[in-house]
């Protein structure tokens, strides 16, 4: 079982014909995702990769019947094209792009919470089912299929935890990347309220950083709503105040969003925390009793 | 993007909001034309620098006659400022700003964040002026007035009206508010901005709303459609290794310890960091080359590192996911021809290409540290950089 995609999930790309569209979606179609076509506004059509190329989302979706996109549309046409897709009926948006203006992101927020379409990232690597269906830009070759749900800020932070629980052979249920900006399509807490219904996810495993109290408030939900083990790491402790590191979503400002903080409030919901992320896979292993 | 208080004023002006006269210079023979031409016989100079506290560090002053415009001016340009908010050796100043002088009243705060938790742009405003929100906020939180703004309509005069009653303005001063209010309320949106604060906001002698202060700072991510404000940018004010990195599409930021470190990916960035600091060293940066990243940039990443001369040891911590080890074993190697390295230099590869980036390395005869994983790759580090920083 998994959260979000499966091996029946068909798929879309935005921006399939450009370098970063193809690239990934060769990666994803050799996976085995059931890519069923892509959109470039003008190229309608034709066809890439020997998949239909369509002019919108609407006609893609008309014609292939996919309930999920993936978006590899340069910065400043995403909000344009995740608006596209939500208005198109698709259920599912994963956006990969990084740079999005925080006000784009802001419009694009408000309009989605009055639909039941989920957002995933933008600015991250994806979502991936092992075994089943890989939407986003991730290694497929490092996932197992099996148990642990992994949700995450950060893309290369995620292979962290991935290789820790695929060397276990624990594996994963399905891997979230909700992306390092300031406003996020989807928080912790929606993945991990997904994760907790999953039949297939017995573990789950959180990795946050600086910046914001989303982890903060994944804590309280934890706390109230979780009933499965939960191992968690906060990047950024030696990171300074002010400063952007990296993503735009992680400066600790005003004293607020520092990796002290949050682990704190991560253990006080009995969260077992790790501060060395090289320890993940051994603290599920310690939690879940798993050999 | 942070911008100078001469450059946010400047904003205001073109937004018709109610700031001084004033005007930036960049010599003392400006600075008392600039006083002179603003009349009165008192000014306050202030040196304009990307850092809070200036007051306090001396780096704003009342002048009560020419020769006190001229002698500030001479005390500042071309020296740095220490503040709270910078590092030991201070920022640069190389403009001052000449404004007339306002007789004060009242202090109040008025701010607008993208809040995060709400997901929306909070207008707060406070009658604690002139001192840290930060502080009031902790302290005394029932003094923060707040404004959300719905981001379909933008901000309502109403809100502008709620906010003077609250801050118990009377009269012409709700209108002056609310319009003041409006104006940054447009100026936010149509500027992409992240922040903007008056601090103080101030109630003059003769009853007017006024802004002493001005602060912006600008979505970075917005600067491909504020070509205007783009040119507002003061690389004098930033780290200069962390300008040289941005010109290659690199996130570095300087810190004080003895490890060099370059990683792909913002969290695994900070990740290796912690790793360092937990094995007993200490970060010399944080350097993200990004998914991107060519041989090129890799290059120029490993020069930037080996440029800080506290470095004593650099761990490359990469897990390829879209970037190849390949690519940084021959980013690497390139690097240390042209410049070469007097540093142990420990390297972890992992994910795309890791065996064949592993390969090159050794293939290349530089003197490289191969690591089996994450804390092998730290602890290495921190024993090579002299062990305990």
């Amino acid at each position: 079982m998994s959260i979000l995609i499966d091996k029946n999930t068909k798929v879309i790309c935005q921006g399939f014909t450009g370098s970063q569209g193809t690239l990934h979606s060769e990666q994803a179609l050799a996976y085995g995702t059931r890519l069923v076509g892509g959109v470039t506004p003008g190229k309608g059509g034709s066809e890439h990769l020997g998949l239909p190329v369509f002019d919108t989302v609407r006609q893609a979706v008309d014609v292939t019947g996919a309930t999920a996109t993936v978006i590899y549309v340069p910065a400043p046409f995403c909000k344009d094209s995740i608006l596209e897709a939500v208005d198109a009926g698709i259920e599912l948006v994963v956006c990969i792009t990084e740079g999005i203006p925080t006000l784009d992101m802001l419009a694009v927020k408000a309009d989605l919470d009055t639909t039941d379409v989920r957002l995933i990232g933008p600015n991250c690597p994806g979502v991936i089912t092992p075994g089943e269906c890989k939407i986003g830009i991730m290694p497929g070759e490092i996932h197992l299929p099996g148990k642990v749900g992994i949700v995450s800020r950060s893309g290369t932070l995620t292979y962290e935890a991935v290789k820790q629980t695929t060397d276990r052979g624990f594996g994963q249920s399905t891997c979230v990347g909700i992306g390092g900006d300031p406003i996020p399509g989807s928080h912790f807490i929606d993945i991990l309220s997904l994760f907790e219904k999953d039949p297939g996810t017995e573990a789950i495993v959180m990795v946050g950083e600086i910046g914001g109290t989303a982890e903060e408030e994944a804590a309280e939900f934890i706390q109230a709503n979780v009933s499965k083990p939960v191992v968690s790491y906060i990047a950024g402790v030696t990171a300074p105040p002010g400063k952007r590191m990296g993503h735009a979503g992680a400066i600790i400002a005003g004293g607020k969003g520092t990796a002290a903080e949050k682990f704190a409030t991560l253990e006080s919901a009995g969260v077992r925390t790790v501060r060395s992320l090289a320890e993940i896979g051994d603290a599920l292993a310690e939690v879940t009793g798993w050999t | 993007m942070n911008l100078h208080e001469y450059q946010a004023k400047g904003l205001f002006k073109d937004y018709g909001l109610p700031v001084s006269e004033g005007y930036a210079v960049d010599t003392a023979d400006e600075a008392v034309a600039a006083a002179e031409k603003i009349g009165g016989n008192r000014w306050v100079v202030k040196v304009q620098v990307h850092a809070g506290g200036r007051g306090k560090a001396g780096g704003v002053k009342l002048a009560d006659s020419l020769d006190e415009v001229r002698a500030f001016a001479d005390q500042w340009i071309g020296k740095n400022l220490v503040t709270f908010q910078t590092d030991e050796h201070g920022q640069p100043v190389s403009k001052i700003y000449v404004e007339s002088c306002t007789d004060i009243d009242t202090e109040l705060y008025l701010g607008a964040v993208v809040d995060r938790a709400s997901r929306r742009v909070v207008f707060m405003a406070s009658t604690e002026g002139g001192v840290e929100i930060e502080k009031v906020a902790e302290e005394t939180p029932d003094k923060i007035l707040r404004a959300v703004i719905n981001p379909y309509v933008g901000a309502q005069p109403y809100q502008g009206r709620q906010l003077a009653f609250d801050l118990g303005l009377k009269g012409n001063q709700i209108k002056q508010f609310t319009n003041l209010f409006m104006g940054l309320g447009k100026l936010f949106e149509e500027l992409d901005c992240a922040l903007l604060e008056i601090n103080p906001l101030v109630i003059t002698a003769a009853g007017d709303i006024h802004c002493l202060d001005a602060k912006v700072n600008i979505d970075g991510n917005a600067l491909y459609r504020q070509p205007k404000l783009s040119a507002l940018r003061d690389p004098s004010q930033e780290d200069e290794r962390e300008a040289e990195a941005a010109e290659f599409n690199l996130n570095y930021v300087a810190l004080d310890g003895s490890i060099g470190c370059m990683v792909n990916g913002a969290g695994l960035a900070m990740g290796t960091m912690d790793l360092v600091k937990l094995h007993g060293g200490n970060p010399a940066n944080f350097l993200d080359v990004g998914g991107g990243a060519t041989k090129e940039a890799v290059s120029e990443a490993f020069k930037i590192i080996l440029s800080d001369q506290n470095v004593k040891a650099v761990l490359i911590n990469i897990f390829g996911g879209i970037v190849s080890c390949a690519t940084i074993a021959d980013g690497i190697i390139g690097a240390v021809e042209e410049v070469g390295v007097k540093v142990p230099v420990v390297v972890r590869f992992e994910g795309n290409n890791a065996v064949k980036g592993r390969e090159r390395l050794a293939e290349s005869g530089l003197n490289i540290i191969a690591a089996e994983s994450l804390t092998d790759a730290a602890e290495k580090a921190v024993a090579a950089a002299g062990g305990q920083a």
